[in-house]
Order: structure tokens, then C-alpha cells, then sequence
């Protein structure tokens, strides 16, 4: 039997958003297969995460049960998906494009012994798949041909919107309980730290201040704090202004620091490259405050201001206080 | 104890990535090089875990004859030599870079401890060819560190997740796949430049092994709103237009 397998992750007994996105991507491509849509859970879960696999259209679960399988070990997932793709040979396997997504996928790959197209947007069944993905965190497309039994895929975050399936209603569930070597379970979680700091986190913030080279040093981003407070926000900064030592690395916006998506972006003395613009790119509005008209972000933003941020920013925090 | 660090030569971008007629890859006539950002962590974690262990750092690239520039520049913030895998100009897949590293690995008769790598390049992001070298070498491998302490044959790697750090524990030797904010990586002074001009890359010839077909058909630039934006006024006097628009968007 042919199918369409995908990889799933819950968070707190719920399905993660970023597999609602999977799942919906995998499901138009076994539409387009006339091929079934069949899920892998590694998590002990309850029956409501069947429920909700339902909702997106998977018809077969398989349920890993193995009594090493306590925590997260990405060798012992790519077993799995191995031994998996061993007894049903799918057409394709989709993951969702997170950090454990891409981690137990490209294992997967190199043990199977084929490609995978990582971050992809769209993809299309025909001679192999064709798949449109992101490079450069999605600044730039590629248009690629896969073939290999079966194709990995993983599907960019927040790229694809979660769509439950229209016909959507019962599913089989299968145990499956993969041999395992020592091996495969030498890499695995041994404890979570939980971290201390405090505040609102960049990804959550619904009000970012970002700062760049232009705030000139790392004193003036008090001007920054202050503004945010008010709002509510939190403070960011480009890779610039991190590379300088003026803030600490947690801060960083951009391809490879955090991927904002608040309500407003406040973007402070940035120029607008690549970098930084592939991590704001989810805000819904940006607001510039650059003394240089022509900077790129002033293209890529909805509002700004021409001037000074060290004149600006204390008017606005000035501004609103009066109110 | 002996480190590796495996790096990517890749454009500079600014503002824009110019893509060539033929939209096959970047129009680099205007651009700089550098390293993937996660790579400068990964030469500076290396070169970290040197100073503190002892032992040497060996940075290796697999790209056209130009890299030897990025292998020069490792080498002046601190690694001991180069390794350059001369593949030419054509890009090559994941599956291809990873087996030619593994090879150069074996071939190279070095028993590294530490092999670091970006957890993924800045341009193609393929986010596998650390996994794929590990499973080529059979040594264990974990991705997305962003904290990496070394202790008697043995690792101990943090990954960030939401709200702390997932921690693992795994024997040397090991492929870690780093990102940024792991540390600071240094800049080199002009000095050390100067010098690690003059020392000798180790050049090899790699084998290059596809396997089932991946195929580019074409790079594309996505659409943006080039729109300008509202300039809502110049200096301090823009501050009441500006608390006009915080209070439409319903921040205010």
C-alpha cells in the first residue's frame, strides 16, 4: 500500500501548531497521490491527539510503544521512520520544519539513503515531486526535483496555514514498536534545564523595539527599554548590534537569531539586510525610524520616521506618557 | 584533544540576493564571502575547546579553489590548518558534501574528538549534512547547540527549546551541529591575517557520489510589497503622528 506518512509532535497533550501545518501539506499530497494519510506518534498521549490527527485527515496511526522510548532520542525516531518506511514504502515523508523536525529527518535521510528538500512551501506529485523551498530563510525560492523512495520533506513554519480536512472523521490506530540497538538510543535528552530568564520572550512579544548599529552603543538602548515598557513590548537588535557586544546573542532578530511575528516592529537605526528582514518578515506592521531615507527597510516597512532614533524614540516614550 | 570545524563558503548578502539570468544561482559580481554565521560559532567553539584541552584545530571546507579565503581566515582566528576539498564551482547536494567529508575525514588518518559543523548554511539551509557525516562515520551527533562543555571522552550539549534547554550527554567522538549564540566569535587582527596567509593548505581531490536525483530547476525571488512606507514626518515632531498609528494597530 501506497500512503503518505507524517511525522507529528504535540506540545502539552495538543497537537503542535507546526504540525497542524505538516499535516495539512501532507494531506494535499496524498490528495494529489490518491494515497492515504497515515501519522507517527512518538509521545505517550491521550486518545484526544487521535481526535485531532482525525481532523487533519490521517486515517492510520502508528502508535510507537518500546519500553526504552521514555524520552527523546532523535537516532531512535529515525529507526523508526526506517523500519517504518521498510514495511509500508510510503511515497513521501513529511515532517514539521523545527528544530526536532529537521533533527530526527535528516537522520532519517542518511540512513535510507536519500534526499531530503528541508523547509518546503509547496509541492507538486508528478515525475517525482517538485517542491518549492526556502533558502536564505525564505528571501530566496528554489524550484527543485526529488525523486528517491520515498521523498523527505519538511515543511517551512508559519508558511503553510493549517487547514483541517474537510472529510475528516475516523482513523485506525496501530501499535508499532520498532527494534531498537543501543545505538540508536545513545543520543537522548538526559534533563531540561529551565531557563531563568524573565520578561516577555521575543517570539511571544506582541510590541518588539529593535535596535541596530545605528543606536551607536550599548547605553542608548535604555532609550529602547523605555519605550518598550511602555508598550509592553520587548527589546530586540540586529546581528550588528549583537556582533558589537552591545547586546546579549538572546536578543538577535533575524536568520539566525529569533523569528518575530508581534503587532508592531519598531526598527531602530536598521538598515534592513537579509539577515535581520527574514526574522521580522512575520511582524504586521514595521515601523522604521532610520536618518537614512533610502535604507532598505524604509522599502519593506509599512510606516517610518526620517530622523535621529536617539531624538525620535525618547519623543514618542514622551509622547505617549502624555497621552 | 583534536577539533574540526567544517565551514561554508557563501555570499555576503545586503539588502537584496541578485540572482543570475539564467536564475540557476546568485549574482555574486557585487558580493563579498563569508561564513555562514552558526560556522564562525562552530571555528570559534573548536578554537575554544582547543585553549582549554589542548590539542589542535583542523577547519575544512568543500567548495571552489576562492574558499581557501575562508580557510584562511579560520585559521587566523585560531585554528592550527586547512583543509580544502576542491569540488569547483557547482554546488553540490548535501548527500554529496556529507560523503566527501567523511572520506577526506578517513583519509586525513586524524582521530578527531570534536567534529563541528553549522546546524545549517546560511544559503542552501539543507540542515543535514552533519547528521549525514555521523551516520557515514557512525558516531553519534546532536544539532541546534547552543552550550557545549567537553569533560574526560564525553560532551555535555544543550539545545534551546521554549522556556530552558533540552540537555544531552553523549561520548566523544561526536558531531556537534552549533548555533549562533553559542559564543562570540572573535575578530581576527590584521596581524594574524597577514600570517595565516603564509601557511600551507592540506588540498584534496574528493570523489563526488549523487545519490537519487535531487534537481534544481530554478531560483526565484519572492514577490515583496515594494511599496514605499509611510513616512509618517521628520525627527521628534513625527512622535504624535507615530502614537496615532501604535493606537490604530491597538498596541495603545
Amino acid at each position: 500500500m501506497t500512503m503518505v506518512l507524517a511525522l507529528v509532535e504535540h506540545e502539552e497533550g495538543r497537537l503542535a501548531e507546526t504540525s497542524q501545518q505538516a499535516l495539512t501539506l501532507a494531506r494535499d499530497l496524498a490528495d494529489q497521490e490518491d494515497a492515504p494519510l497515515a501519522a507517527v506518534v512518538f509521545e505517550d498521549d491521550d486518545e484526544q491527539v487521535g481526535f485531532e490527527l482525525a481532523s487533519y485527515g490521517v486515517t492510520e496511526l502508528y502508535r510507537v510503544e518500546h519500553d526504552r522510548l521514555d524520552r527523546y532520542a532523535p537516532d531512535a525516531r529515525a529507526a523508526t521512520v526506517h523500519q517504518l518506511v521498510d514495511e509500508h514504502d510510503p511515497e513521501a515523508v513529511v515532517a514539521p520544519g523545527s528544530d526536532r523536525g529537521h533533527d530526527v529527518l535528516g537522520r532519517a535521510a542518511a540512513r535510507l539513503g536519500v534526499p531530503m528538500a528541508a523547509n518546503c512551501v509547496e509541492v507538486t506529485a508528478g515525475d517525482g515531486y517538485e517542491v518549492t523551498r526556502h533558502r536564505w530563510g525564505g528571501s530566496l525560492l528554489e524550484h527543485a526535483r526529488i525523486d528517491g523512495s520515498p521523498a523527505l520533506l519538511s515543511v517551512a513554519q508559519h508558511e503553510v496555514a493549517a487547514e483541517e480536512a474537510e472529510d475528516g472523521g475516523s482513523l485506525t490506530e496501530h501499535s508499532f514498536t520498532p527494534t531498537l540497538a543501543d545505538s540508536d538510543l545513545l543520543v537522548g535528552i538526559d534533563r531540561i534545564e529551565e531557563s531563568d530568564e524573565e520578561g516577555v520572550p521575543l517570539e511571544e512579544a506582541r510590541v518588539v523595539v529593535g535596535g541596530g548599529r545605528g543606536v551607536g552603543g550599548p547605553e542608548d538602548y535604555d532609550k529602547l527599554e523605555e519605550l518598550a515598557d511602555l508598550l509592553g513590548g520587548t527589546v530586540g537588535a540586529s546581528r550588528a548590534a549583537v556582533n558589537e557586544g552591545w547586546r546579549p546573542h538572546d536578543d538577535q532578530v533575524g536568520l539566525t537569531g529569533a523569528k518575530i511575528s508581534p503587532d508592531v516592529y519598531i526598527a531602530c537605526g536598521i538598515s534592513g539586510a537579509v539577515q535581520h528582514m527574514v526574522g521580522c518578515k512575520g511582524a504586521k506592521n514595521i515601523l522604521a525610524i532610520n536618518t537614512d531615507p533610502e535604507a532598505a527597510i524604509m522599502e519593506n516597512g509599512e510606516y517610518a520616521v526620517v530622523g535621529d532614533l536617539h531624538e525620535v524614540v525618547p519623543a514618542i516614550t514622551e509622547a505617549i506618557r502624555e497621552g | 584533544m583534536e577539533a574540526l570545524a567544517c565551514i561554508k563558503r557563501v555570499p555576503d548578502t545586503g539588502a537584496k540576493i541578485p540572482l543570475t539570468d539564467d536564475q540557476q544561482s546568485i549574482d555574486t559580481t557585487t558580493l563579498g564571502f563569508t561564513v555562514s554565521p552558526h560556522e564562525e560559532c562552530a571555528v570559534e567553539e573548536a578554537v575554544q575547546q582547543v585553549e582549554t584541552h589542548g590539542g589542535s584545530t583542523t577547519a575544512l571546507t568543500l567548495g571552489p579553489e576562492e574558499a581557501s579565503e575562508q580557510l584562511y581566515t579560520a585559521i587566523a582566528r585560531g585554528a592550527d590548518e586547512g583543509v580544502l576539498l576542491e569540488a569547483g564551482d557547482e554546488e553540490w547536494r548535501p548527500t554529496a558534501t556529507a560523503r566527501a567529508i567523511a572520506d577526506a575525514i578517513e583519509e586525513l588518518e586524524r582521530k578527531f574528538d570534536l567534529l563541528l559543523f553549522g546546524n545549517e548554511s546560511a544559503d542552501t539551509e539543507n540542515y543535514q549534512v552533519g547528521p549525514r557525516v555521523a551516520n557515514e562515520l557512525d558516531v553519534p551527533c546532536v544539532t541546534g547547540i547552543k552550550d557545549l562543555e567537553v569533560t574526560d571522552g564525553s560532551a555535555v550539549a544543550k539545545r534551546e527549546v521554549t522556556g530552558g534547554s533540552e540537555v544531552y550527554e553523549v561520548p566523544l567522538p561526536a558531531v556537534v551541529a552549533v548555533k549562533e549564540g553559542i559564543n562570540s566569535p572573535r575578530y581576527p587582527s590584521m596581524r594574524s591575517r597577514m600570517r595565516a596567509k603564509r601557511q600551507e593548505l592540506t588540498r584534496m581531490d574528493p570523489e563526488r557520489v549523487d545519490g537519487p536525483t535531487f534537481e534544481r530547476i530554478r531560483l526565484e525571488a519572492p514577490e515583496t510589497d515594494e511599496g514605499a512606507a509611510e513616512v509618517l514626518g521628520e525627527g521628534p515632531e513625527a512622535a504624535p503622528a507615530v502614537v496615532d498609528v501604535l493606537e490604530d494597530i491597538g498596541v495603545l
